[in-house]
């Protein structure tokens, strides 16, 4: 009698449970889950967004090891990753130490440093645009009155279009990792330095031996957070360059839009996707494989 | 010892405030190219101050006959609004009931959203857009409504802080009578405050600067937003600085305005979160 009072109060509270999802779930269904395993079965078809959609097997991921756009736009994507991963990573973590004390006007300078990250890419892909610009921009025209004549061509030549966008992207993202690492820093209990300093260790024994270690699942967390953004950078390239001159800043992202959206292969762009999305699964569980070796907790 | 700190202390503010001229030079620059003529603006060395008092309102005047920035302000408002509203009610349902109750399948339907969170935007996109076109939904902005109103984002930040109310409070309404809709509304949305601000401004912030979306799904000028509205400017006038320039400051300032007064939220919420929003 008495379980039976307590199933149906469960069955209830299960009915109830769900009823509190409700609202959010059908959305998240039909706009998120159902995509996704809808566009994993595009990604085996012929779709053009019109009538046919016949199942071609593996076609699509085959080509892709034939596309030399999309080889280009992964090499590209991969060289944008070595270089702006660790930029961000490194100057973010150093403004967060630089402010992770009593500072005067501290509160100004977090505000500041933070500030270009919730800004718009639109907004920044234009000004610094201009900035850049190879030949009255106001950084070249410094460079040329300090008499150097080779002057960097910036977003113009393909040699330094798609690091001048790391060089942007780093700029606008080093403030909001940085309040990641400020937090972090925060997390670390006093007593560890204070007995470092009876011990007698100075600032860069303390940096790597207390700092670099405690420190360690908050840049485990930014790490994984900028490679997984890094694999997913659009924007600025649509505002700046769009993929080019030539190929030099296609990236994966931007060679999925251009296939999938203006060139109509929706089965082809799907197949992309999934393939980028193996690619950024499988880097993500290397690293919580590997955390083991250097995260403390 | 005691010379040694004060030049140490004397270079971290040389490095600070040179990083902080590094960060706010490209508004700077924004703002005094958008108050110049054309011909002004790339003057070498650099003027901070416009010329003549003429051009000061010259570009934002033009702007406004260019480009129907009022009606994309509109339409950016209005999106955000929505999004942001339908998000706060649904989110903070699914995160009361993620956090307060108690039933079989919880624990899994919860990590099929956390799994969410880790594909990305382009992996969804083409099925999205082929959804949204089959539901005839293509240059509507209830598109962007739809598709941006239920992320699981907003619910995991919501679960986080309502997890850290203690149990007690609810446990004691339930023995004085209340049902779980009253605990939700007078209880822990309450006490949620600082979460449910937290997302208010994240979703705002990323409603208002989202570009990819907008870009795929409006077409028709009368539906434009800020964004899309400033990059096509972008590309029309491209060689007309001073105009391009304005139109960005006038993109910029409402997220300003926001930053001035909420940047502790957001602050909070990514240190919290450690997630974009």
């Amino acid at each position: 009698m008495k379980k039976k009072n307590r199933s149906s109060k469960n069955k209830t509270e299960t009915i109830k449970g769900l009823l509190f999802l409700t609202p959010n779930i059908l959305g998240f269904l039909v706009f998120i889950v159902i995509p996704i395993f809808f566009g994993i079965y595009i990604s085996f078809t012929n779709y053009n967004g019109f009538n046919k959609m016949d199942f071609v097997n593996f076609d699509n991921y085959i080509k892709l090891f034939k596309d030399t756009f999309f080889i280009t736009a992964f090499k590209n994507n991969i060289f944008y990753t070595v270089t702006s991963v660790p930029l961000t990573i490194i100057a973010s973590l150093l403004l967060a130490i630089a402010l992770n004390r009593a500072l005067k006007f501290g509160g100004f300078f977090k505000t500041v440093y933070f500030f270009p990250s919730i800004t718009s890419m639109v907004a920044i892909g234009i000004v610094w645009s201009m900035i850049f610009n190879p030949t009255k921009g106001p950084i070249n025209m410094l460079l040329s009155s300090l008499g150097v004549d080779d002057l960097p061509k910036w977003l113009s030549s393909s040699k330094t279009a798609l690091f001048t966008i790391v060089l942007i992207v780093v700029w606008k993202n080093a403030g909001y990792y940085m309040v990641m690492f400020l937090a972090g820093l925060k997390s670390i209990p006093k007593e560890l330095y204070e007995a470092a300093d009876i011990d007698g260790a100075n600032g860069i024994r303390k940096f790597w031996s207390i700092t670099m270690p405690m420190l360690s699942p908050t840049t485990f967390m930014v790490t994984i957070l900028c490679i997984i953004s890094s694999f997913q950078v659009f924007d600025i390239i649509n505002i700046t360059t769009k993929g080019g001159p030539g190929q030099s800043t296609k990236v994966i992202a931007y060679r999925i839009y251009e296939e999938s959206i203006k060139n109509l292969r929706f089965g082809y762009g799907a197949a992309m996707s999934f393939a980028l999305f193996l690619i950024i699964f499988i880097v993500t569980l290397i690293q919580f494989r590997g955390q083991k070796k250097w995260v403390n907790y | 010892m005691r010379t040694k700190k004060i030049v140490q202390r004397t270079l971290l503010y040389i490095t600070l405030i040179g990083v902080a001229f590094v960060m706010l030079y490209p508004f700077a620059w924004m703002v005094s190219a958008s108050l110049k003529y054309d011909k002004d603006i790339f003057i070498y060395p650099m003027k901070w101050l416009p010329k003549s008092i003429d051009s000061v309102l010259y570009n934002y005047k033009t702007i406004f006959t260019k480009i129907s920035y009022g009606l994309f302000y509109l339409n950016t408002t209005k999106l955000t609004l929505i999004i942001t509203f339908i998000q706060v009610l649904t989110s903070s349902l699914a995160a009361y009931s993620f956090s307060r109750m108690q039933y079989k399948w919880r624990d899994k339907i919860f990590l099929l959203y956390l799994a969410t969170l880790m594909v990305p935007w382009h992996a969804i996109m083409i099925p999205q857009f082929v959804i949204i076109k089959s539901m005839g939904l293509y240059d509507n902005h209830l598109s962007l409504i739809l598709l941006q109103s239920f992320s699981a984002f907003g619910v995991f930040l919501l679960r986080q802080y309502m997890l850290s109310i203690p149990k007690e409070l609810d446990e004691a309404a339930r023995i004085d009578g209340c049902g779980h809709l009253r605990i939700y509304w007078q209880i822990i949305m309450p006490l949620s405050k600082p979460g449910i601000a937290t997302l208010i401004i994240l979703t705002f912030n990323s409603v208002w600067n989202d570009y990819m979306a907008p870009m795929l799904y409006l077409e028709s000028k009368s539906n434009l937003t800020v964004q899309l509205g400033l990059s096509y400017f972008k590309t029309q006038y491209s060689m007309q600085y001073g105009l391009t320039m304005a139109a960005t400051v006038c993109s910029i300032i409402p997220i300003i305005i926001v930053y001035i007064f909420a940047q502790k939220y957001i602050i909070d919420g990514i240190a919290h979160s450690g997630l974009k929003g």
